[in-house]
């Protein structure tokens, strides 16, 4: 198979006009005949689902959750990135791609990330004329603050609640296309097939959750906008509906998986507590503009951490990336706490976390532009932990948090089955091998409000010309008898163990082997091991009630079979890439003060893979940089 | 850590429901309610029992999904909290909890403490939003907003639609989640333009789901996970009469 990026000829600057300029348009009095599905309510869901009703054409949208506003997106907090430079400290369009090129570790097109951080200003005029927030200086100009990997700022945030308040606004979006009659919604509708009609995407088999009916819905192209999979660790920052089913049963039918294994481990998490936890709270990566991270000297330190004195304090990121310091990329911060976690120097209960110190930022600014910038972070982390952080440290630890992998799709965003598109998290690209901060709000929403939109035409004038296929097709017929036929035999288990017990096992051997840093006998171990989990699965797993109600636990369970099926992908994609970049840090790879060595020679692609029931086969897409120059990722 | 769950099960919105007791053992102080839950399911599940089900997702206390009514208060025994910030160190050993699914009649129960909060949309659906189609937009520092009024639109939006200040309310009135809604985007320089007609359609919406009338007693600004000031309601009146005499 060919992997054709179809990437626009030109300047990098020039690529996406020229793009524009020669794709094709459609007829708007015919878009209304053309329909259009998006699943997933989320910001580049929501986002594509308003603007391609906008169009004209005829919109469907689904999501699992009771409303669209719920979408994971609303849960994030620290901000998303623009290049407008209103600080005059140097920033520009140019300097957003190259630290996005960079902070993936050259593992992602140059030709997307650039047009990322294009699309980045215009985007927050965008959201700004839709009502967002956004904080704002005494004098009405919109505010900006640093995030990791970068030393601009480049960040917009509306308080700690960026995501919930861009969401609202792509949201109500939705909700006047709705009024408008454009879009139809299903909430508390999951996706649990896709249907595939002489090599096109042409609909979906979906579950309704409050009366358990399998229905068909037929369209002209479908996108896919469910976001990220990470919930395969199960202890994640992820919501906990978050899942890689769509996109897994779309691989099944025929779409690549591009770089499954890179998964980014968040720095700045609450550490977990006990084996009953069901997910980690993220605390927002903008503490670390004011926070300093440190673990005691001496490993069997047991005093208080107010009680040690500065000497006997690691300030480890500043020692060791010293222009960076505490802002170092995510993967790098993740990696080294832990580093000191694994040598013995973690704080806390179970020894699981750093600190995260506030005391010489109060110092140094005062208590309430401490509050004024963090307040509801330091209001939550007390909530969760009783602990008051104005007085003394807190305490976190690294938790899976992105996929940086998702379905392979061209710069149409189009994936490999023709007229089957993924938007924000669920595809894999711009970010390469690691995200930085405030980067994947920006990517979920240009994706779904300005590329797709553009980009979905030259496939849809195309279209005009086939005849719509309707569910009554016998291809609908076929996959939803597929489906059924699987909840049947789940159902019919009957076993012994619960669904969360099967995912704590997956969680566990992810963890552990698939995580912040990986080595070719662990990925060996967790390949065997996996597929023990899975055959105990199907012998042994429980779930009470019918198929033809509410039932949670089927939910579950349809999600973690697919998790299941996840876990050997990402296995065997980290085992064989035989380098360390970004977020993929193989053991086998470092330099001897413990950097990643990556390897260009040998790797600079992006692995695709596709699906075979015996195994899975590589597609490599090979990177071309052009424009820039790859470099060793120093942060020093 | 030991407790008796005393929960609302109820097999769909048309059959009749009832509590049900069950003895739950195994609990540690430092799990979140959700998870004491999840701990009861699991236990339900080896004995062969459905799963009460309940909702949530983020478990970040932002996403408003997981309310429910617990000891005869929304979301618990706490203020401005929702259920999944709530732990099971605010519970002791061998309490009784009670817990059931938000009352409303624009709130119909769907299955256990899962309730249709779908009212809360279509209130959103007729005017919650600017009307600006995407690519439209103005340079975003061309309409400076000061940073009191970008403060008080923020305080507005930050509702995370839960449907506490409706269970809360004996009236199961909807005016703090709709003024909101209203006065964040009236606050704007981007939402004048459509500050009348949004807040009358709205304010209609909200009455023909069946919501109730607010007697100002306060109970919806204490339930609120988000802290919700309840002036919000008085000056969504002022800009129901405004539009009333203007729009
Ligand atoms: C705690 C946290 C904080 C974050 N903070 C930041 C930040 O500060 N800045 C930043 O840039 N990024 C941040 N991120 C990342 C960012 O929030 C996400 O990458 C982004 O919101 C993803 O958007 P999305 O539209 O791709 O998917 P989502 O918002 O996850 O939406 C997925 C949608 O798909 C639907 N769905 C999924 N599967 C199905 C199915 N089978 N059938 C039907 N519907 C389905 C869901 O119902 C939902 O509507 C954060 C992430 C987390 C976890
Ligand atoms: S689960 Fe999202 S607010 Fe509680």
């Amino acid at each position: 198979m060919l992997l054709d990026a179809k990437i626009p000829e030109g300047k990098l600057e020039d690529k996406w006009r020229n793009y524009q300029i020669n794709s094709q348009l459609v007829n708007p009095a015919n878009k209304k005949k053309l329909n259009v599905i998006v699943v997933g309510s989320g910001l580049s869901g929501a986002g594509a689902a308003a603007t391609l009703a906008e169009l004209g054409y005829d919109v469907q949208c689904f999501c699992y959750q009771d409303s669209a506003r719920r979408a994971h997106s609303v849960a994030a907090q620290g901000g998303i990135n623009a290049a407008k430079n209103y600080q005059h400290d140097g920033d520009s369009v140019w300097r957003m791609f190259f630290d996005t090129l960079k902070g993936g570790d050259f593992r992602s097109r140059e030709a997307n990330t650039y047009r990322l951080a294009e699309l980045s200003a215009p985007l927050i005029d965008h959201f700004t004329q839709q009502g967002v927030p956004f904080a704002r200086e005494y004098g009405g100009v919109l505010v900006n603050r640093s995030f990791g990997g970068v030393q601009v700022q480049r960040t917009f945030y509306a308080r700690g609640q960026t995501g919930q308040q861009l969401l609202l606004a792509a949201y109500s979006q939705l909700y006047k296309m709705i009024r408008a009659k454009k879009v139809r919604m299903h909430t508390r509708t999951e996706m649990l097939d896709l249907v595939v009609v002489d090599g096109k995407a042409k609909g979906i088999i979906a579950r309704n959750l409050v009366t358990g009916a399998i229905e068909r819905y037929a369209a002209d192209a479908i996108v896919l906008a469910t976001g990220g999979y990470s919930r395969v660790f199960r202890l994640s920052t992820l919501a906990i509906g978050c899942n890689g089913s769509a996109i897994w049963k779309a691989h099944k039918r025929g779409a690549l998986f591009a770089a499954p294994s890179f998964t980014q481990i968040h720095p700045t998490a609450l550490p977990q507590s006990s084996e009953a936890q069901s997910k980690l709270t993220l605390m927002s990566e903008s503490l670390r503009n004011d926070g300093r991270i440190w673990v005691p000297k001496d490993k069997n330190d047991n005093r208080k951490a107010n009680d040690i004195p500065e000497e006997e304090r690691d300030y480890y990121l500043e020692r060791r990336y010293p222009s960076f310091g505490n802002l170092a990329p995510r993967d790098i911060a993740s990696r080294a706490a832990k580093e000191r976690i694994d040598a013995g120097h973690g704080v806390g209960r179970l020894k699981n976390a750093v600190y995260l110190d506030f005391k010489h930022a109060i110092e140094r600014l005062g208590l309430e532009t401490i509050q004024d910038r963090y307040g509801n972070l330091f209001s939550m982390y007390k909530k969760i932990t009783g602990v008051d952080a104005y007085k003394e440290p807190m305490q976190i630890s690294p938790a899976a948090h992105f996929s940086m992998g998702g379905l392979w799709v061209d710069y149409e965003l189009m994936t490999t089955i023709p007229g089957l598109y993924a938007v924000g998290e669920c595809n894999f690209s711009d970010h390469g091998a690691n995200r930085l901060g405030a980067n994947s709000l920006l990517q979920a929403s240009v994706d779904g409000y300005f590329i797709l939109p553009n980009t979905i035409n030259n496939y849809l004038a195309s279209e005009m010309k086939t005849p719509g296929i309707s569910s009554d097709h016998p291809a609908f017929e076929e996959v939803e008898e597929e489906v059924k036929e699987y909840i049947e035999r789940l159902l019919s288990i009957n076993g012994t163990k619960t669904v969360d017990y099967f995912h704590r096992e997956l969680g566990k051997v992810m963890w552990q082997e698939c995580a912040m840093s990986r080595n070719s006998e662990g990925l060996k171990k967790a390949l065997s091991r996996i597929e023990e989990i899975k055959e105990d699965f199907w012998q042994e797993v429980r779930i009470n009630g019918s198929a033809s109600q509410m039932n949670p636990e089927l939910e579950k369970a349809l999600r973690l079979a697919d998790f299941i099926e996840l876990g050997i992908l990402m296995c065997t994609d980290a085992l064989q890439r035989e380098e360390s970049c970004g977020a993929h840090f193989r053991e086998e790879y470092q330099t001897s003060e413990g950097e990643a060595v990556r390897k260009d020679a040998d790797y600079a692609y992006v692995s695709a893979w596709e699906y075979h029931s015996e195994g899975f086969k590589l597609h490599k897409e090979v990177l071309e940089f052009e424009f820039v120059k790859p470099t060793v990722r120093s942060y020093k | 850590m030991k407790v008796t769950f005393r929960i609302w099960r109820q097999e769909n919105s048309k059959s009749k429901g009832r509590f049900k007791e069950y003895e739950t053992e195994g609990l540690n102080e430092d799990m979140s309610f959700l998870e004491a839950l999840d701990h009861l399911n699991e236990q339900l599940v080896l004995q062969g029992e459905e799963v009460i089900a309940f909702e949530y997702d983020c478990r970040e206390g932002i996403c408003g999904q997981c309310g429910v009514f617990i000891d005869g208060r929304a979301h618990g025994p706490h203020r401005n909290i929702t259920t999944c910030q709530l732990h099971m160190r605010s519970f002791k050993d061998g309490d009784v909890i009670t817990v059931e699914p938000w009352r409303a009649t624009a709130f119909p129960v769907l299955k256990d403490l899962v309730v249709d909060r779908s009212a809360f949309d279509r209130i959103i659906e007729q005017g919650g939003f600017i009307t600006a189609k995407t690519g439209t937009a103005p340079e975003a520092n061309a309409i400076p907003i000061g940073k009191e009024i970008a403060d008080k639109a923020m305080d507005a939006a930050a509702c995370i639609g839960c449907g506490a200040c409706v269970a809360a309310c004996k009236n199961a009135s909807a005016m703090l989640f709709t003024s909101a809604k209203i006065n964040h985007l009236n606050a704007l320089p981007q939402g004048k333009p459509e500050a009348y007609s949004r807040t009358k359609d709205m304010v209609a919406q909200m009455s023909l789901e069946g919501f109730g009338n607010c007697s100002f007693t306060g109970a919806c600004e204490v339930e609120c996970p988000e802290g919700i000031s309840i002036s919000n309601i008085s000056e969504m009146n002022s800009w129901f009469l405004k539009a009333k005499l203007f729009g």
